[in-house]
């Protein structure tokens, strides 16, 4: 059979807390129980994709010689832009066997390579000046035209955060897993208004590796193969004030029809979904522009709880990255929780779910990758097979 | 602490030269005249290098915005807009708007604006907005 599959997929020993493990020593922790899921060690990995991290030193710190390398690094998303990649590379015979790692020490800062402000930079000449400082008060930027134009209300923003907590609450790996209401949600905290403190992702410590091989191999290791039915990707906006329509991604747009169009599915087919949740309005974009509902429709999709438990499309199942885990690259976790969801292992499994759509943002509306992912065999689209 | 202030480049010079002078200058392509924003020295359209340097109106619409409650070490300590707005010629860029409260009420979506220029240094001026039509 052609294709390709995951067939090592795991997280940190731990989420949350790290202080003992640096950057690259969580990357390694993330490999190291990715490659034990396996059943496979350092030589039989010989491709390498990471973001973030420098990928000749990860090989080394990780004892790998890699024939075929990514370190495509375009934010939260470049982990589904990896996934993507190494299916092309595997399927082109450049390697057999890729391993692709996330590490961040997003609360503890061990090890964490300072990120210059550049003040040569477009974004530093045009956008920095004016007092954005990190995606809080930059991603969030859009949304109050998003509402205005969508008929969005703050409230619907909080009840983001509630259906995710519900799905939280069913996690034990999660952060934040107390319930919350909508009236609670909109009395907390103001970071950027209309964003509150809970409608803002976590700052956590962790990491994420996953395993891509031949789908023809995966029958011979020990895990249940996960195939990747399609994928996407595009790119916008370097800076948000660059992004076409403030009330819709072009990159999700982009990135999703191709993902579709490649796996030969509708939405209708989809049994389980992921939408990088890094603020609380990012799951109605991707909602309406991945085309699970019209233009103005996802807050009616959400007060109508399709993907809170009970929901025909449960969404973000894990609790996102507003209650599950946010190290600063999200994206890695959004694929755990597909992968998890597709081999029936996740702590709020969806009973009998078949295909996986994960959706990835990255930068300022920068950047976009789409990873469709299934269970069953039969359903992957081989036209030349 | 001293805001932080752009450093411009060879590019971009005509832009921050403007902006002391007290004007808002855009490019616009010569072939295709669409007006463009941020600079470069051809046309992202239609990759043409026959471009021009004009002085916009400073005329403009709010587009969407934040309240930042957690201003950055060089931007003070209240709360204030950082925001996008529409100018008339078309381009969009980020500004802060300013003369105004800082406020959901006084910021309405859409509203005219007018850029003011401020100066931060001997070397920059910075383009924000006012409301066009003070209440």
């Amino acid at each position: 059979m052609r294709g390709v599959a995951v067939v090592g997929a795991a997280e940190t020993t731990r989420l949350g807390v790290i202080p003992e493990l640096s950057v690259i020593g969580l990357h390694a922790d993330a490999a190291l129980n990715a490659m034990a899921d396996a059943g496979l060690g350092p030589a039989d990995i010989d491709g390498l994709a990471t973001a973030g991290e420098y990928p000749p030193a990860l090989a080394a710190y990780l004892g790998l010689a890699p024939k075929w390398i990514d370190g495509t690094t375009v934010g939260g998303c470049s982990f589904m832009l990896h996934v993507r990649h190494a299916a092309a590379a595997i399927e082109a015979g450049y390697c057999t066997t890729v391993l692709i790692t996330h590490g961040e020490s997003g609360r503890s800062g061990v090890g964490r390579v300072a990120h210059a402000n550049s003040t040569s930079s477009l974004a530093a000449e045009f956008e920095y000046p004016y007092g954005v400082s990190g995606a809080t008060s930059n991603l969030t930027i859009p949304a109050l035209r998003y509402m205005k134009e969508r008929g969005a209300t703050e409230e619907d923003l909080a009840r983001v955060v509630v259906i995710q907590r519900e799905w939280a609450a069913m996690n034990p790996r999660a952060t934040l897993k107390t319930p919350i209401t909508i009236e609670e949600v909109l009395k907390s905290e103001i970071i950027a208004w209309p964003f509150r403190k809970p409608m803002c992702c976590l700052r956590t410590d962790g990491g994420g590796a996953l395993i891509l091989t031949a789908a023809a191999r995966a029958k011979d290791l020990p895990g249940k193969p996960v195939y990747i039915m399609g994928s996407g990707e595009a790119v916008e906006a370097p800076m948000v004030s660059m992004m076409e329509d403030f009330a819709s991604f072009r990159g999700f747009r982009s990135a999703g029809a191709d993902a579709f169009a490649q796996a030969g599915i509708t939405h209708g087919d989809v049994d389980h979904l992921m939408i990088y949740d890094a603020f609380a309005h990012l799951p109605l974009y991707g909602l309406e522009d991945l085309g699970f509902c019209r233009p103005g429709e996802a807050k009616d999709f959400m007060r109508a709880r399709r993907t809170a438990p009970g929901g025909d499309l449960p969404m973000n199942t894990n609790g996102g990255g507003l209650c599950y885990m946010h190290s600063g690259m999200y994206g890695m976790y959004a694929l755990q929780e597909s992968v998890r969801q597709m081999r029936g292992i996740a702590p709020a499994q969806v009973p009998g779910a078949k295909i996986s759509v994960c959706v990835g943002v990255g930068g300022m509306f920068a950047a976009a990758g789409v990873v469709i992912f299934t269970n069953d065999a039969q359903r992957l689209r081989n036209p030349k097979a | 602490m001293p805001r932080t202030l752009p450093k411009p480049s060879p590019e971009t010079r005509h832009y921050w030269d403007g902006c002391k002078a007290g004007e808002l200058r855009l490019q616009r392509c010569r072939h295709c005249r669409e007006p463009y924003f941020p600079p470069r020295p051809f046309c992202p359209r239609c990759a043409s290098r026959d471009v021009e340097v004009f002085k916009a109106s400073g005329k403009a619409t709010l587009y969407s915005y934040v309240i930042n409650h957690r201003p950055r070490a060089d931007m003070g300590t209240e709360p204030h807009s950082i925001a996008v707005v529409t100018l008339a010629e078309g381009p969009r860029m980020m500004t802060n708007v300013i003369n105004c409260p800082q406020t959901p009420e006084a910021l309405q979506l859409d509203m005219p604006l007018r850029v003011v220029f401020g100066n931060e240094s001997a070397e920059i001026a910075l383009p924000y907005f006012e409301p066009a039509e003070k209440p």
